[in-house]
């Protein structure tokens, strides 16, 4: 590896039981890589996330993320979780506190910044997805597509050195996807290392370095945007294409 | 009636004792409940086994032999003394009892709670490099004792009620001061037996009101 990869991934096999949903897979993110991972549901594309911060563990093969293997358990998996963020489909803010809260708690809890700096960051961030007015607010008082702008900027909070992504714009009204995806261009835009998995295809068009297209567990290809949604090279590619982009 | 005015000092007195024996053991049982669950989610097995069999110990026991035991067993048998005085000595006895007991069933709350709250709270937290026990501690179990608010306080109303079997280890709560006034005043048998009873109506039916209350204020919104 080099240094300019963040995350490797290196024969990475995961079996459920008798159903293998990680098939030898080998992925290198590069530092400030914008990565989108495209496929069918139930290629392993959730999987494959979320084993990078181990909320999934793996049966075979190695995770790195700067250089260092993923730990098992303990604090040194909690330092690592600290600097690999992640947005859920679901959003799971944390429904008992604010959204101020929702953005300050790691940062005082894992990070020990003081609570007027991770309060002041808080704002920061939250003004920058467009929440500022509501931060004294709880989660189920907003909108879908407010709560997940609120995700990204709990996750940005950790000031992580990649965030993944687990289809963030899923589960909302298809009028509140633009502002999600908004938020995630402006981040792609910066140099933030990010990993998508999405159904977006114009965003994978517009953000993306590289799009990746898994399939039954594996990563069948990886191409950049255009070459990749120009022309696919296998067939299960062209066919997946062909079904989502005829409506 | 003239019984119960003229005895008036030590019914309060009595019921006094209620109280003290009902706050003391309920917090107790929060804080010994609340470790219970913990070690029930713990990623250590023998954590785990260790705090089911205890609750499946103490809540399948009779409370009055939990009271006997620590009584007789921990406290003449072992001879562990917890103050000079008798009466204080009896009555941490029967907070250590009466704890050792409701606590079980403050842990099956809570973790009927844990249940409720949604597998992605925590995931959510442990993304954020948050360990277990701040998990636990800040987004888990906080959300867990606000769902269970309402059968939380009906362990405080049974907890109340159950402080008159600390008679069996010597302490002079209200049930016990019934029995003697009973005894003395063998006339009013009635008036006194609906008075005491009065009492615990008096205790426990605000506790039911508050805890409902408190309930519905402190619902999560998801
Ligand atoms: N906890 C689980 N237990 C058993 N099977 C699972 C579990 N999670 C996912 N799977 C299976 O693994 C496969 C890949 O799932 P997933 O990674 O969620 O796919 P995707 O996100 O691409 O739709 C699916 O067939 C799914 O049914
Ligand atoms: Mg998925």
């Amino acid at each position: 590896m080099t240094q300019a990869d963040l995350i490797v991934l290196d024969q990475v096999n995961k079996r459920y039981g008798d159903h293998h949903v990680l098939r030898d897979v080998n992925l290198r993110v590069r530092r400030g890589e914008v990565v989108v991972i495209i496929g069918p549901s139930g290629a392993g594309k959730s999987t494959l996330c979320r084993a990078i911060n181990r909320l999934e563990t793996i049966d075979s093969g190695t995770i790195s993320v700067d250089g260092t293997p993923l730990p098992a358990e303990g604090r040194a998996l909690a330092r690592l979780r600290a600097e690999v963020g992640m947005v859920f489909q679901s959003f799971n803010l944390f429904a008992h506190k604010t959204v101020l809260d929702n953005v300050v708690l790691g940062q005082v809890h894992v990070l020990k910044r003081p609570k007027g700096a991770a309060v002041a960051k808080a704002r920061e961030l939250l003004d920058r997805v467009g929440i500022g007015a509501q931060a004294e607010k709880y989660p189920a008082q907003l909108s879908g597509g407010q709560q997940q702008r609120v995700a990204i900027a709990r996750a940005l909070a950790m000031e992580p050195k990649v965030i993944l992504f687990d289809e963030p714009t899923s589960a909302l009204d298809p009028e509140m996807v633009n502002e999600v995806l908004e938020v995630m261009t402006g981040l792609a835009r910066d140099g933030m290392t990010m990993v998508v998995v999405t159904h977006e295809m114009g965003f994978a068009r517009r953000a993306a370095d590289r799009v990746v297209f898994m399939a039954d567990g594996e990563i069948v290809e990886q191409d950049s945007p255009d070459g990749f949604f120009g022309a696919p090279s296998t067939e299960r590619a062209q066919s997946f294409l062909a079904k989502i982009l005829t409506h | 009636m003239e019984a119960l005015l003229f005895e008036r000092d030590t019914v309060l007195a009595a019921f006094w004792m209620t109280v003290r024996l009902t706050a003391v053991s309920a917090l107790g049982s929060l804080v010994l409940g609340t470790l219970l669950t913990a070690m029930r989610v713990a990623p250590l097995a023998s954590l785990r086994g260790a705090a089911g069999v205890y609750v499946s110990v103490a809540r399948n026991t009779p409370l009055t032999l939990v009271l006997l035991f620590t009584g007789l067993g921990v406290g003449a048998n072992l001879g562990v003394e917890l103050s000079d005085d008798i009466a204080t000595n009896n009555f941490w006895l029967a907070v250590i009892g009466l704890t050792a007991y409701t606590s079980a069933f403050v842990c099956e709350a809570l973790r009927s709670g844990l249940n409720t709250v949604p597998v992605g709270q925590a995931e959510a937290a442990r993304s954020l490099g948050l360990g277990f026990v701040k998990t636990l501690r800040l987004i888990t179990l906080p959300q867990a004792f606000r769902a269970v608010v309402a059968p939380l306080g009906s362990i405080l109303i049974a907890l109340t009620k159950n402080t008159t079997i600390a008679l069996v280890v010597g302490v002079s709560e209200a049930s016990v001061r019934m029995r003697e006034m009973i005894e003395t005043y063998g006339d009013q048998v009635i008036e006194i037996f609906l008075g005491f009873a009065a009492g615990f109506v008096l205790l426990c039916l605000p506790m039911g009101l508050v805890f409902g209350w408190l309930s519905r204020r402190m619902a999560v919104a998801r």
